[in-house]
């Protein structure tokens, strides 16, 4: 009989394809495990509507669960309640900054309309001189910026609220 | 099948699909490397927010026809997005203004969409809203920073203005597609997010030094179906692999 908390275990060596820093767990994107019968539900959610790697990161837990001998498996994509960035864990942000790309500041823009970027400490040297380069960086989920103390670009896992 | 959910969600869902077809196609033309990377960002979100409502929508009909049928095997009589959306790209400050009129449009849609009785469709729009909020910062940034920048890109961007603006009326089209959901609680008005919409118009064009045109000329017919003449070519590119090799898979 397998255990779900056997099945999170799991989940926590499945790597984000785009982020391999980060686990699905970490980054919040797996709602819910649970078992019947010897049939295992995981409940997913998506980051960005669009996000490319969510069929990847399905296929990937698939693989992995049948690699420890679990394979009857069914994975669910849910939409409500939408992923923010409150759903990436603390070790999850902690993960990011090791790797050079700065965690989601808790601050969203609350006008949307003539508003200054979000003031984002370099993940390198922590200094707060820094710049917004674009909103859109090399993935949906990130923005880019640049240091003006240390001169390191950086990517900013933006903040979605 | 309730036929006048399945309408609403082809207009919602085609205005996203084919505004993000169009703006896949500055895929290595931006202007420069960021907006290159920004506008095929928000086409992928576009294209994403797409799937989900087309697949609810392939859930309402009810006829086996999933989110790429509907998206790759329809004639174009039976896209339903306005004209805005399938408008050419032009210059970059045409792409960004259809991309400011739309977003204008969105958010306050989306934000009232969250309310819906219909809970899959609130879901969708909690979601989309969000990345939304992000679409319409940098296209109404854009706008500000054309308008009131350089002799030429005023002007450039004025010509934009007086283009586009006769597209921009349809966005708030109603019919009794839109007036039998209003009753039922699961979409809403149209005439609040067009007061909305002004708002933010208005306000972004003061900042950019834009004048509104003098006429109120306008165009609409995208949601019946009867598209301008830009829509065959992209369907033609868009719809290219399923139509020369039926059904194939990537």
């Amino acid at each position: 009989m397998v255990e779900s908390t056997y099945i999170w275990d799991l989940l926590e060596e499945v790597s984000d394809p785009e982020v391999p820093v980060l686990s699905v767990v970490d980054l919040g994107v797996v709602r819910e495990v649970s078992i019947q019968d010897e049939q295992v539900y995981i409940t997913i959610t998506p980051t960005y509507s669009g996000c490319p790697a969510m069929k990847t990161m399905e296929d990937d837990i698939r693989k992995k669960l049948a690699e420890h001998q679990v394979k009857k498996v069914i994975i669910e994509t849910v939409l409500s309640p939408a992923w923010t960035t409150d759903w990436l864990s603390e070790n999850g942000r902690y993960k990011l900054k090791e790797y050079g790309i700065a965690p989601p500041e808790n601050e969203v823009d609350k006008s949307v309309l003539f508003s200054e970027p979000t003031r984002v400490p370099c993940p390198k040297c922590d200094s707060t001189n820094t710049r917004m380069i674009s909103q859109f960086g090399s993935t949906a989920c990130k923005a880019h910026y640049q240091c003006n103390s240390c001169k390191e670009p950086y990517d900013y896992f933006k903040c979605l609220k | 099948m309730q036929e006048t959910l399945f309408q609403y969600l082809l207009r919602l869902g085609d205005d996203s699909l084919i505004l993000g077809q169009r703006l896949s196609e500055w895929c290595g033309h931006g202007p420069i490397l960021e907006e290159d990377i920004a506008l095929t960002n928000i086409s992928l979100d576009l294209i994403g927010q797409a799937t989900s409502i087309l697949k609810y929508a392939s859930e309402i009909e009810n006829k086996g026809r999933d989110e790429d049928k509907l998206a790759f095997m329809r004639f174009e009589n039976e896209y339903l997005n306005t004209l805005l959306v399938e408008q050419p790209n032009g210059h970059f400050g045409d792409t960004i203004l259809r991309q400011f009129f739309f977003d204008a449009f969105r958010k306050p849609l989306y934000e009232r969409l969250t309310q819906s009785k219909d809970k899959q469709l609130s879901a969708i729009a909690e979601k989309s809203l969000k990345e939304t909020r992000y679409h319409l910062k940098h296209s109404s940034e854009w706008v500000i920073r054309l308008g009131d920048g350089t002799e030429e890109s005023h002007d450039k961007i004025q010509k934009s203005v007086e283009n586009l603006m006769r597209y921009t009326s349809e966005l708030f089209y109603e019919d009794k597609v839109d007036l039998d959901l209003q009753q039922k609680g699961l979409v809403c008005s149209l005439k609040d997010v067009k007061q909305e919409w002004d708002k933010t118009v208005r306000a972004v064009f003061h900042e950019a030094t834009l004048k509104f045109p003098d006429n109120n000329w306008s165009f609409d017919g995208g949601r019946q179906g009867r598209h301008s003449e830009h829509m065959g070519y992209i369907l033609a590119d868009m719809q290219y692999m399923q139509r020369a090799y039926p059904n194939m898979k990537w």
